[in-house]
């Protein structure tokens, strides 16, 4: 057994937690504000989308990498729009984007690549394995510092909780609430492009394949804590590596374990947690209700 | 008068999202009006583009339903497609097992089954299985939600991993046939076959694979009516999903009602497999569904959550998938994609509308789960 | 120092503020009382940002101003404490004052230095509170004092109170009054906005009198009474009596024995409460709201809250119902009147029909055909005009739906609802809260009614007037538990004053 806990394992934990933490921790501004983000996951679509496809054509990952934001936050005002300016129900909203990213990327790329979803590969030198990486580790600690020791973060916090409140203390909660969902955008947008040219070198449809949903989990078990969020995950980042390693090694039974099965273990993992251990973790109290003056 | 409110945010909502579109094929360098010229004209052929329309949206009818009556219980129901998959499944199974002799791949005649039932008990015993086995995948995440106040978005949406990976695992290593490339299930037996409306319609030729589905899914409207509006259970449901508390004070055990409109809810999303399994390609397909779970959400949008808006809507983007296929064939860059994005933009307009009209109510339910 | 001219407000078609006109003196307190619904609230609401009004000016110090957010109004030295507080529960004292006032720049947010002038303000104004403490945490009183420094922080020179007494003991309510004094001889002006005419004389120097969204009166505070203010609320003299005949109790329809209540966090809600209801009476509870009345009517209601743990004895006419589910209490001949009735006792959106069926749907006339599982739209139909008539609720359509009728019809709905049961015990809070003069006397007509044709009452209200007038037994009730028990026509308001606040 001793040969899959190597190195190796850590490395690629952290490299599967990457964009899971970048998504997360978007989220996490988002609903620690009041507006459920489902959309993490149509969110790192369109930033990895938009940052391999202008890499391709700019050469340089950085200026990609903006781009991705862009897009990200662009994509993030549609659903800020949506929830905050009409009241639409956010979690379906933020169905709407996830929808709509399984198509916007395919028909873009379609145009510009005649391709089917994909975007050309990109060049070795033209990728950025390990700054998302170190992005994201930072992340952590300075959403923790604005999140409790800023003014900004404070307020944050109370339209998330009780935006009533705020409002009455002189707070403009849409536009704290605007902000907030426009970094969610940026920040899962990041875990995205590193999806697309850090860790592989192109675009192909659908590449997420449930991660923003995984960090939407990571974040209900981190309680919407930042640090906390970073660790759940790093475990979810662990289960997705080791069950890698484990292919072709682990065999209980004499017979290898079929990989839809090891491929299961994080949504088990997540029904579990949320159904046991959560327990009396609170979300931020006004999550997911619109807010509506002049009632 | 009442109809002619109820219809017009919809048709905001569709207007608006064809002309969003056209404007995104516009940037992408196509014609948009040749482009919903193809998309709109060739659903309207006879039998074909019909045909076809009519086909596709049998799908959609079913998890539209679902959905909607998810939605009436306050409840979103993002898993009709794992509901639909694991329904999928257990009806090729039980066509399998007790269907008899098949022809594989090769040619060749070949016994899976158990034993052979007659097609009196066998087809109502698929059908049912359909229906059950799609019910218990939707009732569990009633459940986790009744017992555990975990929120149902994200379970569903773990749920339908679960269900792609473990049917997946299913017919690759124990019901495809050895040699086959394709991911499949051996056939049905013909036992289980239900008949094309081919065979009862002149002019429509069989090769169209409209089936005695599509009339099961108009007799579900109905039956969704009646259970909706005209039973107490409907009332109850109604009533947990319009205002939690106050069904609470009446008595109403919302746990139970929540457990409930699941069933009835994943019951609705399996029934697809009627249609797909025993009407169409007569075994298990993988991945076959093309996002009709998903596509239910905004069927049921669309439609305010009714069943007669459910059939509307679902005939709609039925045209969509058909138009979208021509799209695809003969338009320069346009690609069937367009029918999501077209999706996505009607469900956003729906969303925005809905909270004015009251007709959703679902926040009771979400300020007492956890998301 | 604060003016509103002529200022007009609507709600949908609710007509808020009509042409309202108010003149505040520097240095005064100043009461602007009215009934509920009189658009007292709406109308400060406005001069403090939170609504804007349709039209009329707001005059700061004789200049007009525009005021379209809280932010305009605090920057004016105007502060507003809610009759709903408006504090954010997990996050400190501290916290909660700097919310939107925060010293210190973007990077930065100093605790501690507005820990430190907190502290400087409760001392000058002896509004003693911890600031590191989680709302949460704090009492009602406790919290109300972090609602007055929030706005002394942020240098407010007008403050407006809404209800502020609502939620306090006599004894707290003292306190608050030399609170009022202190201010005002540091030379703040003072709004509070009050329906208890009792206070109005005690503390404020002007008074407004506000009735159906128009101002009917000012006067000062000196020159009136209590009678002339309750006439001008009313519109007429307003005696709050009740008629009815003694009642003949008859054998014990609800026993409550040792009943003990805790809540999730661990806190008791109910300690030991014994008492009983018999056939034909109406048992008043009385007491500050929060101290578990509230607890006690959805527990014996059969709607414990989550994670509630229950101990003790509840009879229904001799039998044990301690572990029966709501529906089953209702099947026995338990109804119940919920003290709120958009959360608890209606479905906004359904029609009048459908309501009126609420808990009652699944038996005739509700259902019939096979099994009892279809809905009888006659039978229903026929229900709901029964209670309609009976009701006199208004509009008489069944088919609106029942966020289109107005508070007191709401409430004369439900009410006819649950009495259409023909209940052994009927289980009522709040009765009358934000409904009409008209229909408050209906309501207390009907509940007499059912008293006298044997039906057992327990009747839970935070108006002393209303529960010492109906009920035949009152008990009082102070933090979980019945701490005595007084006859309603005789005792006094200071006797049940004490009781409500442990005779210190």
């Amino acid at each position: 057994m001793t040969e899959i806990f190597t190195i190796a394992l850590i490395f690629s934990t952290i490299r599967t937690a990457t964009p899971l933490l970048l998504a997360a921790l978007g989220g996490l501004y988002s609903e620690r504000a009041g507006v459920i983000n489902i959309a993490l996951e149509g969110l790192m679509l369109a930033g990895a989308f938009t940052a391999a496809a202008v890499t391709h054509y700019t050469g340089s990952p950085w200026i990609g990498l903006l781009a991705g934001i862009g897009a990200g936050m662009f994509v993030a005002a549609i659903h800020a729009v949506a929830c905050i300016r009409f009241n639409a129900d956010q979690v379906v909203s933020g169905t709407a984007i996830n929808i709509l990213m399984t198509g916007v990327p395919a028909m873009l790329s379609g145009a510009l690549f005649l391709s089917s979803g994909s975007t050309p590969q990109i060049p070795k030198d033209d990728l950025i394995p390990w700054t998302p990486v170190v992005l994201a580790l930072l992340l952590v600690g300075v959403t923790w510092y604005v999140l409790y020791r800023t003014p900004y973060g404070l307020r944050l916090r109370a339209v998330g909780e009780n935006p009533e409140a705020a409002d009455a203390a002189g707070v403009n909660v849409n536009g704290v609430r605007y902000s907030a969902v426009l970094l969610s955008g940026a920040l899962a947008a990041i875990g995205g492009a590193y999806l697309s040219i850090g860790q592989s070198s192109l675009f192909t449809r659908n590449m997420t394949s449930g991660r923003g949903f995984i960090a939407l989990a990571a974040l209900i078990f981190g309680k919407w804590r930042p640090v906390q969020t970073m660790l759940a995950c790093l475990l979810f980042g662990f289960t997705e590596a080791i069950s890698i390693q484990m292919q072709g090694v682990f065999k209980p039974w004499g017979e290898e374990i079929p990989v839809q099965f090891i491929s299961i273990v994080p949504y088990v993992l997540t029904i579990v947690v949320l159904a046991g251990f959560i327990g009396l973790s609170r979300a931020p109290r006004a999550l997911g209700i619109p807010y509506q003056k002049e009632k | 008068m009442k109809l002619l409110r109820e219809l017009f945010f919809p048709l905001v909502a569709v207007l608006a999202a064809f002309v969003l579109g056209g404007i995104f094929v516009w940037i992408i360098g196509d014609n948009p009006f040749e482009t919903y010229r193809l998309l709109i004209g060739s659903a309207f052929s006879w039998p074909d583009g019909i045909g076809y329309t009519l086909f596709y949206a049998t799908p959609l009818i079913f998890t539209g339903l679902a959905v909607a009556v998810a939605f009436r219980c306050g409840l979103l129901n993002i898993g009709a497609e794992g509901q639909l998959y694991v329904a999928a499944f257990a009806t090729a199974w039980v066509g399998i097992k007790f269907g008899g002799t098949v022809v594989d791949v090769f040619g060749t005649p070949v016994n899976y089954s158990w034993m052979t039932l007659p097609t009196i008990i066998l087809l109502p015993l698929a059908i049912l299985t359909a229906i059950v086995v799609g019910a218990v995948w939707g009732a569990i995440p009633g459940v986790l939600k009744a017992r555990f106040g975990s929120h149902e978005v994200i379970n569903t949406i773990m749920l339908n991993f679960i269900a792609i990976a473990l049917v997946s695992y299913f017919t690759q290593y124990h019901f495809k046939q050895a040699g086959d490339p394709i991911l499949q299930s051996v056939p049905v037996g013909a036992g289980v076959h239900l008949p094309r409306l081919g065979s009862f319609i002149p002019g429509l030729p069989e090769r169209i694979p409209l089936n005695i589905a599509f009339l099961l899914a108009l007799l579900a409207c109905v039956l969704v009516y009646i259970f909706l509006w005209r039973t107490k259970w409907g009332y109850a449901i109604r009533a947990t999903g319009a205002n939690p508390t106050a069904a609470e004070y009446g008595g109403i055990s919302t746990g139970k009602q929540i457990v409930l409109a699941m069933a009835v809810s994943g019951g609705l999303a399996g029934m697809v497999a009627i249609n797909e399994v025993l009407g169409y390609r007569y075994r298990y397909y993988d991945g076959f569904s093309a996002n009709y779970g998903f596509t239910g959400i905004a069927v049921a949008l669309l439609g305010r959550n009714h069943p007669v808006g459910v059939l509307l809507s679902a005939l709609l983007f039925g045209m969509l998938i058909r138009g979208g296929i021509f799209v695809d064939a003969f338009s320069g860059k346009v690609s069937k994609d367009l029918v999501e994005v077209l999706q996505a933009i009607v469900i956003l307009f729906v969303a925005c509308e809905a909270l004015f009209r009251g007709s959703f109510g679902r926040f009771g339910l979400l300020k007492r789960s956890k998301v | 120092m604060l003016e509103l001219r002529d200022i007009t407000k609507r709600f949908g078609n609710v007509l808020a503020n009509d042409g309202v006109s108010i003149k505040v003196r520097p240095g005064t307190i100043h009461a602007i009382v009215g009934e509920n619904g009189a658009g007292k609230s709406t109308a400060m609401r406005i001069a403090y940002g939170f609504y804007t009004a349709d039209s009329g000016d707001i005059l700061i110090d004789g200049e007009v101003q525009r005021i379209a957010t809280p932010h305009d109004a605090i920057a004016l030295g105007v502060g507003m404490v809610h009759q709903h507080f408006m504090l954010v529960e997990p996050m400190t004292v501290a916290e909660n004052i700097v919310l939107g006032a925060e010293t210190g720049g973007i990077a930065s947010l100093d605790l501690g230095k507005a820990a430190e002038q907190i502290r400087a303000l409760s001392d000058e104004f002896k509004l003693s509170v911890d600031p590191r403490a989680t709302i949460e945490s704090l009492s009602v009183g406790q919290q109300q004092r972090v609602e007055l420094l929030k706005a002394l922080y942020r240098r407010a020179r007008l403050l407006i109170l809404d209800e502020p007494t609502a939620v306090l003991t006599p004894q707290e309510v003292e306190e608050f009054f030399s609170i009022l004094r202190r201010m005002r001889e540091q030379g703040k002006t003072v709004i509070i906005i009050t329906h208890k005419l009792s206070e109005v004389l005690a503390i404020s120097d002007d008074v407004t009198v506000m009735r159906d969204g128009r101002v009917v009166g000012r006067v000062e505070t000196a020159e009136t009474n209590a009678a002339e203010l309750a006439r001008m609320m009313v519109g007429r003299d307003v005696l709050l009596r009740v008629e009815k005949t003694d009642a003949r109790g008859g054998a014990v329809v609800l026993g409550v024995r040792d009943l003990t209540v805790t809540a999730r966090d661990g806190k008791r809600r109910l300690d030991g409460v014994s008492f009983d209801v018999r056939a034909g009476e109406i048992v008043g509870i009385a007491g500050v709201e929060g101290n578990g009345q509230t607890e006690l009517i959805e527990t014996l209601a059969g709607l414990a809250a989550p994670g509630q743990t229950t101990a003790g004895e509840v009879e229904f006419d001799g039998r044990d119902i301690a572990r029966l589910d709501s529906r089953s209490r209702r099947e026995l001949g338990l109804a119940h009147i919920p003290e709120d009735r958009h959360r608890r006792g209606l479905l906004l959106d359904f029609n009048l029909a459908e309501n009126s069926i609420l808990g009652d749907h699944y038996r005739k006339p509700a259902v019939t055909g096979f099994g009892n599982v279809f809905l009888n739209d006659r039978g229903i139909r026929d229900r709901a005009l029964q209670v309609i008539n009976d009701f006199d609720v208004r509009p008489a359509n069944p088919d609106l739906p029942a966020r289109a009728l107005s508070g007191g019809n709401q409430q004369k709905l439900i009410i006819g609802r649950e009495f259409e049961l023909n209940p052994k015990l009927l289980l009522v809070s709040q009765p009358t809260r934000g409904v009409d003069i008209g229909a408050i006397e209906f309501i207390h007509r009907k509940l007499v009614a059912l008293r006298d044709a044997g039906c057992a009452v327990l009747l839970v209200s935070a108006e002393l007037e209303e529960v010492t007038a109906l009920a035949d037994r009152l008990l009082i009730m102070r933090e979980g538990r019945v701490v005595g028990e007084v006859d309603p026509k005789g005792a006094t308001v200071e006797e049940i004053g004490l009781l409500m606040t442990g005779g210190k």
